[in-house]
């Protein structure tokens, strides 16, 4: 039961970072119907943002939550302007194309991100600094939790909430969802879609950005090719919870976590990926537009 | 439609161009004729920093002995290329390398299974093929022409369990390996045999992660629950420092053991405090009174600006190895050393030959004075060196003991 | 008598190729990429049956090539030797006794594939677009992670020794026949059926189309030929390692297919060169050389959307035709 408990608490921290990132990739999904393979790179670069403003501010020497607020925000912003300059010089020549050259596009994108990052920030892995003091904090009966991991729940549950309000509640929300619904009509009824496409890929980059800065306090580990596992995993979370839909991203994350967490502690961790993939697919055959996802009708 | 074309056209050639007139600028050429040598390693992909850390190393062996005025008058030349961290093109590479640029011999490959792909074809070619750091005891089976220059699996993974049950009196270890890892899996597997069937004590749990993987949590909370008096994790400094982070974090007290992919000077920035304790093996002592082993880590240091790691050490030996058959070679067979030199390549037979001397040199070389340890082949070209532990105290890596083959 | 009389010809005329290639190309460097190029350009036009023809999106094809390969592998190192030995004995040729054992190691290796192709089909009957993109992913990983903790195939340490038994012959015979049958099925009813499901599903279907069976055909078919080319790859280059087959193996296939143009099956052919060798040409900018590859791969999305062809074949007037917009790529 004690480990059961633990690896709860290390599945749903790990599932919302995962759900952090699957929501920028179901959203541009609703948007333009394009998979953002670049996205997971853009989680990377957040993370190295985050490394090179913690190094300028001296957070490892005096952190100070001011500070930690601020380097997520640096971090976050950063990766909302390299999100902007993605969508406007890579992906917008290449919206009206077929869906699968704007495939191949984002791969490109992809591979010049992290091939580009290995130039820049070089290849060996770098260690983050502790933007906060961890603390372990016990919770009875041999279950311990950091304060690091309660942050990131918090804050992914944070953002998630802010990015409700501002789909359902703003102007540029309520936009948002119209390009997505039908972009054509959304055009004639005099919608700037390309801006409101500039402000989802923004959007976006900003959360995976936070979800780099999340996983730096997990693992400070930080390397240019590190966004390419949790992209594609959290590519898959989205699938799973039913693309294109935002509840569906972060319960497609939380599933993803447990799963993962769940297979190596109970059934084999050699097989995790494995298993996490047989997993993914059963549920995509029980339910073939993902949990939260609409059956669609097909294009007549 | 034509005009678009040739505008694609011009889109892709004129990088290429550029590209020449980079690749073809800056490589003089001394009077005495120069001697090429190909270094093939992962430059980019995954596994970028073993092929940078070899390039560094070989390089830092060329460079001193150019600077000492060659050998027999002539310039060593370094040939690298990359292989994007892949099997497949590791073996394009060494084709390259063996074919275009006529290299006598290589330096290369870091990960097993990229010099098993490459082995082959320089053992096919006749070309000298030393590997820094390829683990698995299969590399140098491919052929006579194929050294090593670090330990195998066998003897690495005993090297720990035999420390583990001797020095530290441990009965129960658990296993947290890399599974993508063809040298993490084979010390655990070497590591298991060892502690179990040997010294008589028994694992507690075997977990895995795969490279690139951030969270270990689950793994260690499986492990936690056995509690076991160590846990051996023989993977690279990339994931050993997060993993002992995250174990503190979990209230395990238990050290950490591992081998020579611990050896980074980034592994005590990121893993810090939750480390101490931890022992590994490696090939030297950074605390060893040994000066060339000092000199190499002092000039490394001032050449790169950082510490050497495992990799850099073992590369520079590879690198020194051929330079010792070389001198060697033109003492004691001088027309056949002549027949090395870049210019002569076209007369492929005379070469062949002389390489084939070269090997002998090489293989018959006697307590080789190398940073990493002295250097012997025994019959399958595998060094005969003992390993050092080391523990990691306060912050300090410091040499606990020596174990001998 | 005129097909049997092709065949002939063809086989002759690679048996020349093979017998005066090591004269006219002695660089077994240049050998070997030539050689990289055939793999390629199998693996890309077995592709374009599915992602092409028939408009479904997989990418999933270093899998089966994974499966293609290890088998055939393991049948030439441990099955297969009597049969190499009994052969020699009856004082056939070493090419010749290798080339029957490679043949059937290759046919083994790829009804193996076929097979796992038909296990993925059957699900894309449910799945669309995306969906299906995923399950095809992931059975690529699946296997991938299968194969690595297999310990009698090498696990992560990768099966070494396979006999070197592909030779230019094998590769281009792969090749011609891949060609070949994609250019006839093009002409075929099935492959009209192919086009028919890529341009509208439910028309299709309307038309008395089985679209299931048509699905599950061009999967089989696709793997099949994955099959074969790993079964090569293993051949030539006497070494497998799980890592040589991750997603992002099968990602560079499905760029060559689009980079052809989705459906053009010289398209395929001639990006599958391309970027074979590009990576070879960048060789001089070192470290740069991903950067570049990666750049000129969006420079070239963007101003050639439709791929280097697009839907069209080289000398092939009769497909002709202009793209549908948004025809590629699936619903949805």
């Amino acid at each position: 039961m004690q480990e059961f408990l633990q690896q709860l608490v290390n599945g749903i921290t790990w599932g919302s970072v995962y759900a952090l990132i699957a929501l920028g990739y179901t959203m541009v999904y609703g948007i333009l119907r394009l998979i953002n393979f670049a996205h997971g790179d853009v989680f990377m670069l957040g993370a190295f943002f985050a490394y090179y403003a913690a190094t300028k501010l001296d957070v490892a020497m005096n952190p100070s939550p001011g500070k930690a607020i601020l380097v997520l925000l640096i971090s976050m912003v950063g990766a909302g302007i390299v999100g902007f300059l993605i969508e406007r010089f890579a992906y917008r020549p290449v919206r009206n194309s077929s869906r699968l050259t704007a495939l191949i596009t984002a791969i490109g994108v992809s591979l010049l991100l992290q091939n580009g990052g290995i130039l820049v920030f070089g290849s060996a892995p770098k260690p983050l600094p502790a933007i906060i003091r961890v603390q372990n904090i016990d919770l009875g009966g041999g279950v311990t939790v950091t304060n690091a991991q309660l942050i990131i729940i918090a804050v992914s549950l944070i953002l998630m909430a802010v990015l409700r309000w501002f789909v359902l509640s703003t102007r540029t929300g309520k936009a948002m969802r119209a390009v997505s619904f039908n972009r054509d009509a959304a055009i004639l009824m005099g919608i700037p879609t390309d801006k409101i496409i500039s402000v989802t890929f923004v959007l976006g980059a900003a959360l995976a950005a936070a979800a780099g800065v999340l996983v730096g306090l997990l693992n400070p580990t930080i390397s240019p090719l590190m966004g390419i596992m949790p992209g594609l995993k959290a590519f898959v979370a989205a699938v799973v919870g039913g693309i294109g839909n935002i509840p569906g991203a972060v319960l497609g994350g939380l599933i993803m976590g447990l799963a993962e967490v769940m297979v190596v502690g109970y059934v084999s961790s050699t097989y995790r990926d494995a298993i996490a993939f047989v997993l993914l697919i059963a549920i995509l055959l029980f339910r073939p537009s993902g949990l939260l996802g609409k059956n669609q009708a097909e294009k007549v | 439609m034509r005009s678009k074309l040739d505008r694609i056209v011009v889109a892709l050639a004129l990088p290429l161009f550029l590209a020449g007139l980079v690749a073809t600028g800056g490589c003089g050429e001394s009077k005495g004729g120069t001697i090429k040598v190909g270094v093939y390693g992962s430059l980019t992909g995954t596994t970028a920093t073993f092929g940078q850390s070899t390039e560094n190393g070989a390089r830092l062996a060329i460079e001193e002995i150019n600077a000492a005025g060659g050998i027999g008058g002539k310039q060593l030349v370094m040939v690298s290329e990359d292989d994007q961290s892949k099997a497949e093109e590791a073996a394009t590479a060494v084709q390259k390398l063996i074919n275009q640029d006529r290299v006598i011999a290589l330096i290369g490959e870091v990960a097993s299974s990229r010099s098993l792909a490459a082995a082959p074809i320089a053992q096919d070619a006749g070309v000298i093929m030393i590997s820094p750091s390829s683990t698995n005891p299969e590399v140098t089976k491919k052929g006579n022409f194929i050294f090593r220059t670090c330990f195998i699996d066998p003897f690495q993974g005993t090297v720990m369990a035999k420390f583990a049950a001797q020095n530290l009196g441990f009965k129960r270890v658990a296993v947290l390996k890399d599974v993508k890892n063809d040298y993490s899996v084979g010390l655990a597997k070497f590591f298991t045999e060892e502690f179990v069937d040997r010294q008589g004590g028994s694992i507690t749990g075997e977990q895995a992660y795969s490279e690139g993987d951030a969270d270990f949590r689950s793994q260690l909370t499986a492990l936690k629950a056995n509690n076991p008096e160590a846990i051996f994790v023989p993977g690279y400094y990339t994931e050993v420092g997060s993993i002992a982070i995250q174990a503190k974090e979990l209230g395990i007290n238990a050290p950490l053991l591992g081998g020579d992919g611990w050896v980074s000077d980034q592994l005590l920035k990121i893993g810090g405090a939750a480390l101490n304790g931890a022992y590994y093996s490696n090939h030297f002592a950074l605390d060893s009174p040994d000066t060339t082993l000092q000199n190499f880590l002092a000039r490394y240091k001032t050449k790169y600006g950082a510490q050497s790691d495992a990799i850099g050490g073992l590369a520079y030996d590879a690198t020194n190895l051929l330079i010792d058959g070389l001198k060697r070679l033109h003492t004691s067979d001088p027309a056949a050393f002549e027949a090395l030199d870049a210019a002569k390549a076209d007369d492929a037979a005379a070469q062949k030959a002389a390489r084939a001397k070269l090997r002998d040199l090489i293989n018959g070389v006697q307590a080789f004075p190398g940073v990493t340890g002295a250097i012997t082949f025994d019959a399958d070209r595998n060094p005969v060196k003992p390993a050092v532990v080391i523990k990691i105290e306060d912050g300090v890596e410091k040499f606990a003991a020596s174990i001998a083959p | 008598m005129r097909r049997v009389l092709t065949i002939a010809g063809t086989l002759l005329a690679l048996v020349c190729l093979e017998l005066l290639l090591p004269r006219v190309l002695p660089n077994t460097y240049y050998q070997r990429i030539l050689m990289l190029c055939g793999i390629n350009v199998i693996l890309a036009v077995s592709l374009n049956l599915v992602n092409g023809l028939t408009g479904q999106f997989s990418i999933g094809h270093a899998g089966f090539m994974a499966v293609g390969g290890y088998s055939a592998a393991i049948l030439s190192m441990r099955v297969l030797p009597p049969l190499a030995a009994a052969l020699a004995a009856a004082g056939l040729p070493e090419p010749i006794a290798e080339g029957i054992v490679l043949l059937l190691a290759l046919l083994a290796g790829g009804t193996l594939a076929a097979v796992a192709g038909w296990a993925v089909g059957l699900p894309s009957l449910r799945l669309r677009g995306d969906y299906l993109a995923i399950v095809t992913l992931g059975f690529g990983e699946i296997i991938r992670v299968v194969i690595t903790n297999i310990d009698a195939v090498g696990g992560a340490r990768g099966l070494s020794g396979v006999p070197r038994y592909t030779t230019f012959f094998w590769v281009v015979l792969w090749v011609v026949i891949v060609v070949t049958l994609s250019y006839n099925l093009l002409k075929s009813s099935h492959g009209r059926a192919m086009l028919a499901v890529r341009e509208d599903e439910v028309a299709a279907e309307a038309l008395g189309i089985d679209t299931t069976r048509t699905k599950v055909i061009a999967f089989v078919l696709s793997a099949f030929f994955a099959g074969v080319a790993g079964g090569l790859f293993a051949h030539f280059d006497a070494y497998l390692n799980p890592s040589s087959f991750t997603f992002l193996r099968s990602i560079e296939i499905v760029t060559m297919v689009v980079l052809g143009g989705m459906g053009s099956v010289s398209g395929a052919i001639l990006a599958a060169i391309f970027l074979t060798g590009l990576p070879e040409l960048l060789r001089p900018v070192k470290e740069y050389r991903l950067v570049i590859y990666a750049f000129l791969l969006i420079v070239l999305m963007i101003t050639r959307p439709q791929g280097i062809l697009g839907t069209r074949e080289l000398t092939m007037p009769w497909a002709k035709k202009k793209p549908l917009p948004g025809g590629a790529g699936g619903a949805g």
